[in-house]
């Protein structure tokens, strides 16, 4: 007993050379993991810096009407990013509004209709979908929905949107298959299961007895997903939607197969458009030093910061809710 | 509502059609999915079983307008992007992952970084390869597999630290504290009691990033580039699938793009293989 009491106060030479070695070995440690977690901020700096840096020269030469000016003239050398920014937006707007009403719908499905046992399986497919490679949508939209889409379905919508006056001029034109609304439709189909899945485990943290005691009152299931499960997971919904908003906005391969990549404004959504992402894929490989690659990393830029805003928000308001699961349990 | 006995039977009727209606759409936006999943999948497999021979994993790319040809090339390109990419991502994800969970915490630093890496998750990939074309091909001067490698190497590596950090987070408190007591120092308890029995998360992890890059076509495009000759060296542009397929399908050769397919399918494959793997070895983890 009194041995040990002394070898507590007097740590023998070697005991000390030990815990001075394993204080070095544990800064080490700490700097090194540090120095890695660090890594990704450098990564993030130094993208939007290299980004900056390339894009200047056009920013510089077009000034902040670049943004807003449709001339993208290869010849010339004039260049607006307005086209490009368009599509990107039309199309993800598109998408947002098909997928999220179906994957509410699926995500409500898969937490109070479902059957226990299909749950699982279930919820892995969609998950499967989310896994599939977009170049895959794109190839698919491209040979297979493109043909059907012209054949049956733009026909069917200039016959019956088409003819609505005002409303009318988004459905007029050709029926070529690929475009921005066949674009917007494959995103849609890409998007969906992302939101869905999110949808789902924001659904899965409302209390129990929130719902069932809004069952005990007499409630219909469709009451307590509009009235309970809704109101509570409010910010789970608005993040879950706004990451399928940032995927759709930077969605490359799925895009540039379908919508036709053709630098022109139109009114209708039949018509051939781009998005910033498909030009970069279809031009970047080819363009010359100078305005046209810069103004081609001046709209990389553009889309960075727009996801980055869009992604941020998103993460922002699901972070709101997982306090809220906090609180649960 | 204020007289419980005296239901309106039109107020009754009205709400029982509501959630009718509601639920029912509800199953058929789920049916819309399945559906979905359904044909893609299947025209997957009808297209991609018909270019499906032995050729494709023997012959390399072939030149515009040549008969048959295959897909060795882009393969084995594939494969060693993503290996090394692997290699790269692996190490450093972890690394970060451990220092959010076992270090950081909720310091600043942290949670900053934390929230980079969500956003990283889901950046738009072309804008990564745009970077990665700035910062490495563009200084060298040639397209070459180690810049692809960079490219998914960073796309890779914030699914790792993600799901690491998640993973050990699951490792109770008490495992930590009982090594501690021991007089184990801290790196010794992170790196050796709570990695490793968090193995099979991680697994998971490393799984997953491999699930998300191998079908990453658009971080390709301008920094691996491609290649039509077989080609082992990651100093020069090297042929992958994604590429390959994404060439391919927008050709006007027939014999091509049914090899876009043929790659279509192998992709396709792998990916959902790895991200089911991911799931059971997680699930045994769970489990056990």
């Amino acid at each position: 007993m009194t041995e040990s009491t002394q070898s507590h106060a007097m740590p023998t030479p070697q005991a000390l050379r030990i815990a001075k070695l394993q204080r070095v070995q544990d800064f080490l440690f700490h700097g090194i993991t540090q120095f890695f977690a660090l890594s990704v901020l450098i990564a993030l700096l130094g993208i939007i810096i290299s980004l900056s840096i390339n894009a200047w020269p056009a920013l510089h030469t077009f000034g902040p009407a670049f943004f807003f000016t449709q001339e993208w003239d290869v010849v010339n050398g004039e260049f607006g990013g307005l086209i490009a920014i368009y599509g990107t937006v039309v199309t993800s707007v598109i998408a947002l509004l098909i997928a999220v009403p179906l994957s509410f719908g699926i995500a409500v499905f898969l937490t109070e209709l479902c059957p226990t046992p299909l749950r699982r399986p279930l919820g892995t497919a969609v998950e499967l979908l989310a896994a599939v490679p977009s170049i895959i949508y794109g190839m698919f939209g491209l040979f297979i929905f493109a043909p059907l889409f012209a054949e049956y379905i733009q026909p069917a919508l200039a016959a019956t949107l088409g003819q609505i006056p005002g409303l009318g001029i988004l459905f007029s034109g050709a029926f070529n298959g690929i475009g921005i609304l066949c674009a917007g439709l494959i995103l849609a189909m890409m998007i969906l299961p992302f939101i869905a899945s999110v949808m789902r485990d924001v659904f899965e943290i409302v209390p129990p007895v929130l719902k069932e005691s809004a069952y005990g009152i007499g409630c219909t299931t469709w009451e307590v997903v509009k009235n309970v499960v809704l109101p509570y997971t409010k910010a789970g919904v608005i993040g879950g939607v706004m990451l399928g908003l940032g995927r759709a906005l930077g969605e490359t391969m799925a895009v540039t197969f379908v919508i036709g990549n053709a630098h022109r404004l139109s009114p209708s959504l039949f018509a051939p458009g781009t998005s910033i992402a498909s030009t970069l894929a279809n031009e970047f490989g080819e363009a010359e030093a100078g305005n046209h690659l810069s103004s081609l990393f001046a709209l990389a830029l553009a889309l960075f910061i727009i996801t980055f805003i869009v992604l941020a928000f998103a993460k922002w308001m699901l972070s709101n809710m997982e306090r809220k699961q906090g609180l649960k349990t | 509502m204020n007289n419980s006995s005296n239901i309106d039977p039109a107020v009754f009727s009205r709400r029982k059609r509501a959630n009718k209606i509601g639920l029912a759409l509800s199953v058929g936006a789920m049916g819309l999915g399945m559906v979905f999943l359904l044909w893609i999948l299947s025209v997957l497999f009808f297209k991609g079983f018909a270019a499906l021979d032995l050729s494709l994993f023997t012959a390399d790319t072939p030149a515009p307008g040549s008969d048959g040809g295959g897909l060795a090339n882009a393969i084995v390109g594939s494969l060693m992007l993503v290996g090394c990419c692997t290699l790269i991502s692996t190490p450093i994800g972890v690394l970060a992952g451990l220092y959010l969970s076992e270090y950081g915490d909720r310091s600043r630093i942290a949670s900053i970084t934390r929230f980079v890496t969500d956003i990283m998750l889901s950046a738009p990939s072309i804008v990564i390869g745009l970077f990665v074309y700035a910062f490495v091909v563009a200084q060298v001067r040639h397209f070459s597999g180690w810049a692809g490698t960079i490219a998914l190497a960073l796309i890779a590596i914030p699914v790792v630290v993600r799901t690491t950090e998640n993973m050990l987070r699951l490792v109770p408190g008490s495992l930590r504290e009982a090594a501690y007591a021991l007089g184990t120092p801290k790196w010794k308890v992170a790196f050796m009691i709570t990695l490793r029995a968090a193995q099979s998360g991680i697994m998971t992890g490393i799984l997953l990033s491999l699930a998300r890059v191998s079908g990453e076509t658009a971080p390709l495009l301008f920094t691996a580039l491609n290649n039509q000759f077989f080609s082992t060296n990651m100093n020069a542009p090297m042929a992958n699938l994604p590429v390959v397929i994404f060439q391919f399908a927008m050709s006007p050769y027939d014999n091509w793009v049914n090899l876009a397919w043929g790659g279509a399918l192998l992709i396709t494959f792998a990916v959902l293989a790895l991200n089911i793997l991911a799931r059971v070895v997680f699930r045994e983890k769970v489990q056990g």
